[in-house]
């Protein structure tokens, strides 16, 4: 039986589908059989991100309305063994997804994955809470920034009522996952801190990604920045993605490297 | 405050961070304690205190209504601070 993980954050542009991409290729990488849905009707970017935006022929919504088979419109990654991608679809109707298609779907999926990676569209609204609904875990992608704090705490509230797994009066398994995190401006008390915002929403840490230029050249190239191994935030995604399989690996990247290095030196962590 | 204690405050780095998570530790608790509440109370507090102004000038932040679901009964508690009688 698969895992049905959404990465959700209620505010847009925080690095849902970035983290999508790092994570699913993670999970592969590890030996799991991965499939990443892009939930994002009408705004479809999860493609380009893994770069296989030319060989999208079918997407998400031909399946559900059985113009196309599940095998036709998935497609396999060809970087990374064991992943999977089902496009979004272009359309513009918002009311193209529906609970009983979309359930069917991973229903289907659930039966021959290890993990599916929901990756939801920005807001609180139907959209969002279809991406969420199945989720037996969910990781809210923050930034270190009230507005994005804020909409985590709210899609929380979502999390703990609208889920299947609330209705049925069990809780949804939450992750924090703070990205483009900027030690050196937390240091010079400009930017919110990984306690700060631990401590506002008060669930479980599961990896800082720190702000990088390696992300926007990943995205450039089509390439999850979790295959950039000699950069930072692909060694953050590598950590989280262990985090979610359980193993316990202290976090990195949370200092600036000067004050790390001092720190060390004198024997802080 | 003066245009210069301005400056300062804005130029002083350490308040930033702090002034932010301030903030945030308000309004979220507050929009934690209004969850799941029905989406009338919003609506049915404004007539409120329109009914009430009609009578006693009052600010908007003198009404506080509160919905508290306890075992089987829901209360609300609706609480005005009316201005000192004259
Ligand atoms: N760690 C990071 N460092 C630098 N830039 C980042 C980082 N994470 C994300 N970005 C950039 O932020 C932008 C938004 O990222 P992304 O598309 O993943 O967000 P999203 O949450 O999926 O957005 P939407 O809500 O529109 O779906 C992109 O330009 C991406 O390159
Ligand atoms: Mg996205």
């Amino acid at each position: 039986m698969a895992k049905i993980i959404v990465i959700t954050s209620g505010k847009g542009g925080v690095g849902k589908t970035t983290s999508s991409a790092a994570i699913s290729t993670g999970l592969a990488l590890r030996g799991k059989k991965t499939v990443v849905i892009d939930f994002d009707v009408g705004l479809r970017n999860l493609d380009l991100i893994m770069g296989c935006e030319r060989r999208v022929v079918y997407d998400f919504v031909n399946v559900i309305n059985k113009e196309a088979t599940l095998k036709q419109a998935l497609i396999k990654d060809k970087r990374t063994e064991g992943l999977y991608i089902l496009p979004a679809s272009q359309t513009r109707d918002k009311d193209a997804l529906t609970y009983e298609g979309v359930e069917a779907i991973l229903n289907e999926l659930a039966e021959d994955f290890d993990f599916i990676i929901c990756d939801s569209p920005a807001g609180i609204e139907q959209g969002a809470q279809m991406a969420l609904y199945f989720a037996e875990e969910a990781i809210v992608v923050t930034n270190p920034e009230v507005s994005s704090v804020r909409d985590s705490d709210r899609i929380l509230g979502i999390l703990q009522s609208k889920s299947r797994l609330a209705e049925q009066g069990k809780a949804v398994k939450e992750h924090l996952l703070l990205t483009r995190y900027n030690p050196s401006r937390v240091a010079n008390a400009e930017m919110l801190s990984v306690e700060d915002v631990e401590e506002i929403l008060a669930i479980p840490l599961l990896g800082v990604i720190p702000e990088s230029e390696a992300v926007l050249k990943a995205s450039n190239q089509g390439s999850p920045v979790i295959l950039d191994t000699e950069s930072e935030a692909g060694q953050a995604y590598q950590d989280a993605v262990s985090r979610l399989l359980g193993d316990e690996v202290p976090h990195r990247f949370l200092e600036q490297v000067q004050k790390g290095f001092f720190k060390r030196l004198l024997g802080g962590k | 405050m003066g245009i210069l204690d301005y400056l300062l405050k804005k130029n002083k780095p350490s308040s930033s961070a702090s002034v932010a998570k301030e903030r945030l530790q308000i309004i979220v608790a507050h929009e934690r304690s209004t969850r799941g509440q029905p989406d009338y109370l919003p609506l049915m507090q404004q007539e409120i205190i329109d009914v009430i102004r009609k009578y006693v000038d009052i600010d908007q932040d003198q009404v506080s209504v509160q919905l508290d679901n306890a075992d089987d009964c829901s209360v609300l508690e609706l609480n005005i601070t009316l201005p000192d009688a004259k």
